[in-house]
């Protein structure tokens, strides 16, 4: 595999990082200045990283060493195929949720916005360091800068219940980041380096408790990101955040940011000979499924359309898991090119309930009836979002189910095919009563007649990500290859040829 | 022995400018500020030139009065002396600048006392790093304790009586040490350290020796405000004046630590700790009660300036763990958290300075709005909250990586838990602060002022000469924290001892 | 050197504490003196030794000087802190019209 050295890796990062400096500078005076910063540093970001996708899809990783920090470790950035998916991913989405939370904000006429784009910048230079990290301790740093820098994003409103979600937010998060500290210690206490290997770089070192207890401490700490259940508390109090920022951190982001940490945790750092020989794949997968049955079943109990929004994602999320957990090709590749599948779906799914909030201030499910007729394209989005995610063709969720379906009967267990089934049923169950809801049934209120949709820079995005959907579904190696870069990610891990 | 004049200037220049000030206070006021500036200045780019000296040329010598040790004073110079140098000089540079106003509005009749106080101070705190000659570093540790009672009783309410109360302990403490001096010249009849590390070795099992290493440690022990021997030191820094408080908290205690650290692995050697006595094992279970005890009792503290306080003497708990642990990274982690920990508490201190200047009262329930009136000292406050927490790229991450590194390798898994646990206490502690001056309810009123409005500044920021300093160490701790790697290849690591 | 400690520790009026700092420093200041001490010897002074350049000593007759030196600067020392020590009374005095520590804490908490 041939490295090429380039401080495009650099470049992608620090493009965010200097639009937050240049958005906090601007202020609220020159807002529309400001906004173009955003957008500005959206665009970059997403240009710089797909052109880094050509090399890397032919093979190459890039690498791009800053400082040497100590014996082993650098601050170093190395992309692969794995890292390139998830900084595509979370840069693309950007640009949409950018034109989206201008629409949001401007239509709230919300406080604080210099701050709220700022942070917005700054999470992602995060998940960028994260998505290129070449070691565990670099990923780290960028972990904390993006914990930090949604924290404020979380507690946004400066209500008493934002106030109290945004504290939740951290306590969970922080406690996750001081296990992964702690297990980060004892890795390099038991190897001496922290780089990612495809394929894993822990076996033989170490007794067999030893490393199944290092994996729980992993796994506990950036399950906390990923909301594992029962760390997952924090995901659904953070739905008081404004909902640019909700899509944020289902979509863009924070949780994808926790599973992909998980990931390179079970691929990169543990490896799936590792997994197997300690009998930690089956652990971790019947971790994910309990979190996958019990998510869904809450999901049907929320009234709040954040909320069964918010469960749904967690189940997700504990599906990607579950595909790693499964350790078979096809496994592998669905479960992480459900990464990039959930995080279009979902985000389409989250500018919705955000569109419906600013024109109709509504939030309860309750009160969608016949909301569809007043937002047509709106909540026409958000019936493809929900199929998507249901896994119909197709809508690009199906692709990824199919995969991880195919990968438990690779891994020859026939549980966790049911599991899926079980989660494709409790999907419809509690995402198809909103689409009958909204466009079948008769309003409670006295609606004006005619077709109300929230402004373009609201529905553009909501319109383009369902589209997308379909798209990718169709063609999922449209635009940017991510299937391509999923499934190389899984030869390089399993060592199935370059 | 080099011809260098900097071991020697770096210790001149602010003794004499401390006296030269009065002079000039009682010609021509005005011209104190800069002269004092001045001197520091000097000062500080002398432990920068030494620094680099020491780097590529290795140990420094200085013999005062060309008398050749051991009958002469000599001040030697190694990586981990020019290391603390840079740091105190460099650190009481910036407080001076920083402290001119806040000086002026407190008690403007008595500035120059102040500044020559202050010159003394850095003065003592600069000789004791740089002397080696265990009595020089007694003389030295009286000049600086002395300045430091008269700064510290200029403070507010309680001072005076404070001031007292640390005088006691601390006379105690340096008579502790003075004692310790005594007995290892009975033994051995020289007062130099790289002497004494030559003889004692035949002498460790002399029951003397063994009550002079006791001496020593809880001597310093003491001065470094080590629980439980920090009883003076909530009051004393609590009531003193801002400028003091941010001067001395960083300060003296790391330097108490650094002869903590000199004691131990220079003169005694590092075996000495772990066989002869444990002093090791017991000075890693002290400090871990001094973790403990300093985030706990942080968390009950409403005035801000305590509470950091208590923080600070967590953080020598960090740096005595460090030491403690008596193998490579631990001390690495302690050394790297000296200079981590000066830079955070005087970062920390100058932003309470700032918020009691502008007249917002120290308790943290008041602070409603403040990020909006300060923004700039706020988000100084936030870099090093973060620091003090342990989030990364802050330098304060670093220095726990190494410590938590270390006690890993010594197996020592309650010290582990401690270390994490103590950085989530930490983050409650800040966050907590941070809640109340960014996001508190009411602060800001949602759709309320239409957002075009906004064309006052409502900035009612610190003077420029405090916030450039706290901007200056909030970039350093955001800075030092990824040259972590680098300091310790150049600097730290000739540091240890070689047998580690 | 005990004595000096009680007091310092254990009176509640503040000058009877410094008594006790100065009993503590002295009796240290006489410790070190006492080391330089030798049965028989004299004084460190080499008698008629103005204008003379080499002259062969026996320092077995002469006490120890380092000592003295020492302690010289040791006393230097300890009469400073004496006098800051003095002048923070003054300051305490002045304040709370008491010496006692126990009155004086009583007044602070009020």
């Amino acid at each position: 595999m041939e490295t090429i050295y380039s401080v495009k890796p650099i470049l992608a990062l620090l493009v965010s990082a200097v639009g937050a400096m240049l958005i906090l500078f601007t202020g609220e005076r020159r807002r529309n200045l400001r906004e173009f910063w955003t957008l500005l540093a959206a665009a970059l970001k997403f240009s710089i990283v797909a052109s880094m996708i050509p090399s890397v899809i032919k093979g190459k990783t890039i690498e791009c060493t800053l400082l040497h920090l100590f014996p082993g470790v650098a601050l170093q950035f190395r992309v692969d195929a794995f890292g390139l998916f998830f900084a595509t991913l979370a840069s693309a989405l950007w640009i949409a949720t950018a034109v989206y939370s201008i629409g949001y904000m401007r239509g709230l006429q919300a406080h604080s916005q210099t701050r709220f784009f700022f942070c917005f910048a700054f999470a992602l230079h995060g998940a960028l360091g994260i998505a290129f990290a070449g070691n565990l301790f670099t990923l780290f740093i960028f972990y904390e800068i993006l914990t930090i820098s949604t924290f404020p994003l979380v507690a946004h409103k400066e209500t008493p219940e934002a106030v109290r979600g945004g504290r939740k937010y951290l306590a969970y998060l922080l406690t996750g980041a001081v296990l992964i500290f702690f297990s980060m210690g004892v890795t390099y206490g038991l190897t001496g380096k922290l780089d990612f290997v495809a394929g894993g770089f822990l076996q033989g070192h170490g007794s067999d408790n030893l490393l199944r207890f290092l994996f729980a401490t992993f796994i506990l700490g950036f399950g906390t990101k990923a909301a594992l259940m029962p760390i997952h508390e924090w995901l659904p109090t953070a739905m008081v955040a404004p909902t640019p920022v909700s899509a944020l951190l289902h979509a863009v982001a924070v949780v994808k940011a926790g599973v992909f940490c998980v990931l390179r945790v079970v691929l990169y750092v543990f490896g799936p000979k590792l997994l197997y020989d300690l009998d930690l794949w089956l652990a971790l997968a019947y971790f994910a499924s309990f979190t996958i049955i019990l998510s869904g079943m809450l999901a049907l109990a929320q009234d709040n359309l954040k909320r069964r929004l918010a469960f749904s994602t967690i189940n997700n999320l504990a599906i990607i898991i579950l595909g790693a957990a499964l350790l078979s090709p096809s496994a592998i590749t669905g479960g992480i090119f459900h990464i990039a599948a959930h995080g279009f779906m979902k985000i389409t799914l989250f500018f919705v309930a955000g569109a419906i909030y600013v024109k109709m201030h509504k939030e309860s499910i309750s009160e969608l009836d016949g909301i569809g007729r007043k937002m047509p394209i709106t909540l026409g989005s958000f019936a493809i979002g929900a199929m998507g995610i249901a896994g119909t063709p197709p809508l690009v969720g199906f692709i990824s189910k199919w995969y991880l379906c195919l990968g438990s009967l690779e891994a020859k267990e026939m549980v966790f095919l049911f599991v899926l089934l079980i989660s494709v049923l409790l999907d419809i169950a509690y995402f198809f009563p909103i689409i009958y809801n909204s466009f079948f049934k008769k309003s409670k209120d006295e609606l004006k007649p005619g077709i109300q949709e929230a402004s373009m820079f609201m529905v553009a995005p909501i319109a383009i990500c369902a589209i997308l959907s379909i798209v990718l579904g169709v063609s999922p190696n449209a635009f940017v290859h991510f299937f391509e870069m999923a499934s190389f990610a899984m030869k390089s891990i399993l060592g199935v040829g370059g | 022995m080099t011809a260098s004049p900097f071991p020697i200037l770096i210790i001149v220049v602010p003794l004499i400018s401390a006296f030269l000030i009065i002079l000039l206070g009682w010609l021509k006021k005005n011209l104190c500020y800069p002269f004092m500036v001045a001197a520091l200045a000097v000062s500080a780019l002398s432990s920068l030139a030494i620094l680099q000296e020491v780097i590529h040329h290795g140990i420094l010598h200085y013999h005062l009065g060309n008398w050749d040790p051991p009958w002469g004073i000599e001040y030697v110079i190694d990586p981990l002396n020019a290391f603390v140098l840079v740091i105190v000089s460099v650190i009481s540079l910036l407080i001076a600048i920083a402290s001119k106003k806040m000086v002026e509005r407190e008690f403007p009749h008595k500035v120059v006392f102040f500044y020559c106080l202050f010159l003394l101070q850095v003065t003592g705190l600069l000789g004791i790093v740089v002397t080696g000659d265990v009595f020089n570093l007694y003389v030295f540790l009286e000049i600086a304790s002395l300045a430091g009672y008269a700064l510290i009783a200029i403070g507010e309410d309680g001072a005076p009586f404070a001031s007292f109360n640390y005088m006691i302990y601390g006379t105690i403490g340096a008579c502790f040490y003075l004692l310790s001096v005594g007995y290892l010249y009975i033994v051995t009849g020289s007062l130099n350290m790289a002497d004494l590390s030559r003889l004692l070795p035949d002498l460790y099992s002399s029951k003397v020796v063994l009550m002079a290493f006791a001496f020593f440690v809880v001597g310093v022990a003491i001065k470094m405000a080590l629980f439980p021997l920090h009883v003076w030191l909530p009051d004393a820094y609590t009531y003193a004046p801002s400028s003091v408080t941010s001067l001395v908290a960083p300060l003296t205690t790391k330097v108490g630590a650094y002869v903590l650290i000199r004691i131990m692995y220079t003169v005694f050697e590092p075996n000495f700790s772990k066989v002869a006595i444990p002093a090791a094992t017991i000075l890693s279970w002290v400090a871990f009660f001094a973790i403990l005890f300093g985030c706990i009792l942080a968390l009950g503290q409403k005035d801000l300036k305590r509470m950091l306080v208590y923080v600070l003497i967590a953080e020598v708990g960090y740096i005595a763990l460090g030491v403690g642990l008596g193998n490579r990274n631990g001390l690495t982690g302690a050394i790297l958290h000296i200079m981590n920990d000066a830079l955070m508490m005087a970062c920390l201190f100058l932003i309470v300075g700032a918020i009691t200047y502008k007249g917002w009262p120290r308790q943290i329930d008041r602070f409603i709005g403040l990020h909006k009136k300060m923004p700039v000292t706020m988000a100084a406050f936030v870099i090093s909250a973060l620091s003090v927490i342990g989030i990364p790229p802050a330098c304060g991450f670093f220095s726990k990586w190494y410590l938590v590194l270390g006690a890993i390798d010594a197996k020592q898994w309650l010290f582990v838990a401690v270390l994490l646990v103590s950085s989530l206490l930490n983050a409650i502690l800040f966050f907590r602060v941070i809640e109340r001056a960014y996001f508190e309810p009411g602060a800001n009123e949602r759709n309320v002022q239409p957002v075009k409005n906004k064309a006052k500044f409502i900035w009612d920021e610190a003077p420029l000469s405090m916030l450039i300093p706290t901007v200056l160490l909030a970039a350093g701790i955001l800075s030092v924290g990824l040259l972590s790697g680098t300091i310790i290849s150049e600097v730290i690591q000739f540091a240890l001892p070689a047998s580690f | 050197m005990m004595i000096g400690f009680y007091a310092m520790i254990g009176k509640n009026n503040l000058v009877k504490k410094l008594i006790g700092m100065n009993i503590f420093q002295t009796s240290i200041i006489l410790f070190f003196i006492s080391t330089g001490s030798k049965k028989g010897a004299t004084i460190p002074i080499v008698a008629d030794g103005h204008g003379v350049v080499h002259r062969t000593i026996e320092a077995i007759q002469y006490m120890n000087p380092l000592p003295h030196v020492l302690m010289l600067t040791a006393i230097v020392v300890m009469v400073s802190t004496f006098g800051v020590a003095l002048a923070l009374l003054l300051m305490i005095y002045r304040r709370y019209q008491t010496l006692e520590e126990d009155e004086i804490l009583a007044l602070r908490r009020k």
